[in-house]
């Protein structure tokens, strides 16, 4: 069910077999373009990638991807609506200003979106803020409340709120933990991290 | 090994204010070999005071070619792979029609030479690349008023090239951009010896304000903390101020340096064309007055590069080129390098620029 390339992080690996082969792609915070190239050589996507990190883009424009250094709170505006059949944001919504505006871009210009983030409704954060009554700092969340970029922590049962709120329909879910696939019973306890698919 | 060459248009070339260049020629220079299917040309666009010896010794200053760092075999442009042609913009004085040359009637064309834009040199190019056989090129490269070429060859030309790499540039030219090179027209206008342009039989030229066009040029083209990093306030040649108006400090020194050197090499009536041309230079306004237009029927790969000192042509102004790439949804490279330098930055070492060069126009 999860794709066989080893080398993609998992919630990277459950998009890449689920993008329908030839799809125009938006990768949105696409890092070292990890997905993108394996959507191009595998599925004969047209791929395309944002990202912040202009060393990141770097690396992306010399293995041949089409990558455009940008801020995912401000140029995705610059997209016509419905330019892709797959917008993708993967572990960035919790990074984002405003996430709830950045869903309404992705659902804009993809007919389709794939959203990754870890999950803070996992049984050790919450056991962590229970238990040691500070901000947690896990496997999944390795970075202290001072210095991280999570700015916006989100919970699987939150992020099904907000795609309820935005008219959104999930479509699939996909949940994992110790980076293997698990099933959504009470995924909001046992995911570290989850990755929906959205439609509107 | 570069091959120095002519290209004879065998027509008019029409320009954009309705005259046409009889009888022009073009001077280009070519590094590697033309693959049997011509599929490997590179054309590399020169900036407003460039030529076309991009990787051969300049012929009057005797210095190496301008992007001898960027262009040879095995560098990011290598010439081992590609058949790389630089050639001279029509209005420029290495050996392309200009002002300096004859008109039909004999005598220098001078301020009698149309006033062209950037598509009447992409024009050009575009009948060199005729007369070569090439309908198109692997990549079309350049970097500044090069940059703008290129842009204006992917929007005219769709077809003519596979990939555009454009590196600190514009699709159109600011009021501070216009109001720089304005300094510089009205210094050349300003010196008597440019005598409305009619000085190629004179004795002397309009140097001293070509020179001085130059210097308030050449402040544009670097940063404020590059500048004082290598001039700050020290004095040249002397340990306490003078109380004169001799180039007391290093960075005047400097100044007039670049400025008396430049005239060597160009022509002051080329630097009055080819600036305006560049302040004719808005793409958008060429296509509806959207960017976005310009690309729509574009099937090439872009690659833009700014750099964050570049304060000529700021980072901004590439975004907007990127974000009507996007709009056209052409596919579309975009990364900000740091630099100290400013927009000569594309000139210079910078190893992140040869890794993003090298991977694009692979």
């Amino acid at each position: 069910m999860i794709h066989p390339n080893v080398k993609l992080r998992p919630d990277l690996a459950a998009i890449a077999a689920h993008v329908a082969p030839g799809s125009r792609v938006l990768d949105i915070g696409c890092g070292d373009g990890a997905l993108m190239a394996e959507l191009e050589a595998e599925s004969r996507c047209d791929a395309r990638g944002m990202e912040l990190d202009g060393a990141l883009v770097e690396r992306c424009v010399s293995r041949g991807l089409s990558v455009v250094q940008g801020d995912a709170n401000r140029d995705l505006a610059n997209y016509p609506d419905k330019a892709f059949d797959y917008a993708i944001l993967s572990q960035t919504l919790q990074t984002a200003t405003r996430p709830d505006l950045i869903l309404d871009e992705l659902l804009r210009v993809g007919r389709r979106a794939f959203v990754s983030f870890p999950n803070f409704a996992h049984w050790r954060t919450r056991a962590a803020l229970m238990f040691g009554g500070r901000m947690p700092v896990t496997r999944a969340l390795p970075v202290s409340w001072y210095e991280t970029q999570n700015i916006h922590h989100v919970t699987v049962e939150d992020f099904r709120d907000l795609a309820r709120i935005k008219g959104a329909a999930i479509e699939r879910a996909w949940f994992f933990s110790d980076e293997q696939q698990i099933g959504a019973l009470a995924a909001n306890w046992r995911a570290e991290f989850a990755v929906f698919e959205l439609s509107r | 090994m570069a091959t120095s060459s002519f290209y004879h248009l065998p027509q008019p070339l029409p320009l954009d204010s309705g005259q046409a260049l009889v009888a022009a020629q073009i001077a280009y220079e070519t590094y590697g070999e033309l693959a049997p299917d011509k599929s490997n040309a590179v054309l590399v666009c020169h900036a407003l005071t460039g030529d076309q010896y991009l990787a051969s010794p300049h012929p009057i200053t005797g210095k190496p070619g301008w992007w001898e760092r960027m262009v040879g075999p095995g560098k990011p442009i290598d010439t081992g792979r590609h058949f790389v042609i630089c050639a001279n913009v029509i209005g420029s004085c290495m050996g392309s029609t200009g002002p300096a040359s004859l008109a039909p009637d004999g005598a220098p064309y001078a301020m009698r030479f149309p006033v062209i834009t950037i598509r009447d040199m992409v024009r050009g190019l575009v009948a060199l690349l005729d007369g070569l056989g090439i309908a198109q090129l692997h990549a079309a490269v350049g970097g500044s008023m090069g940059g703008m070429q290129a842009l204006s060859l992917a929007a005219n030309w769709p077809e003519r090239a596979a990939r555009v790499l454009v590196i600190a540039s514009t699709a159109r030219h600011s009021a501070q951009n216009i109001a720089f090179h304005e300094v510089g027209r009205q210094a050349i206008m300003a010196d008597p010896a440019w005598a409305k342009g009619d000085y190629y039989a004179a004795d002397a030229k309009p140097d001293n304000g070509l020179a001085v066009a130059r210097m308030a040029a050449h402040i544009t083209y670097l940063s404020e903390a590059g500048l004082t990093e290598k001039f700050g306030r020290r004095l040249q040649d002397r340990e306490a101020k003078g109380f004169g108006f001799d180039a007391e400090f290093q960075v005047e020194s400097y100044l007039r340096y670049q400025g008396s050197g430049f005239t060597r090499r160009f022509d002051a009536n080329s630097y009055l064309y080819i600036t305006r041309a560049m302040d004719y230079f808005d793409l958008a306004e060429e296509h509806g007055g959207r960017l976005a237009n310009a690309f729509g029927g574009s099937g090439a790969r872009f690659c833009i590069i700014s750099f964050d000192t570049d304060w000529l042509y700021p980072t901004a102004e590439s975004r907007h080129v990127v974000h009507a790439l996007n709009a056209a949804g052409a596919k579309v490279s975009f990364v900000e390098l740091r630099a100290p330098n400013g927009h000569d930055s594309f000139l210079l070492e910078h190893d992140q620029l040869d890794r993003v060069v090298r991977g694009f126009v692979e």
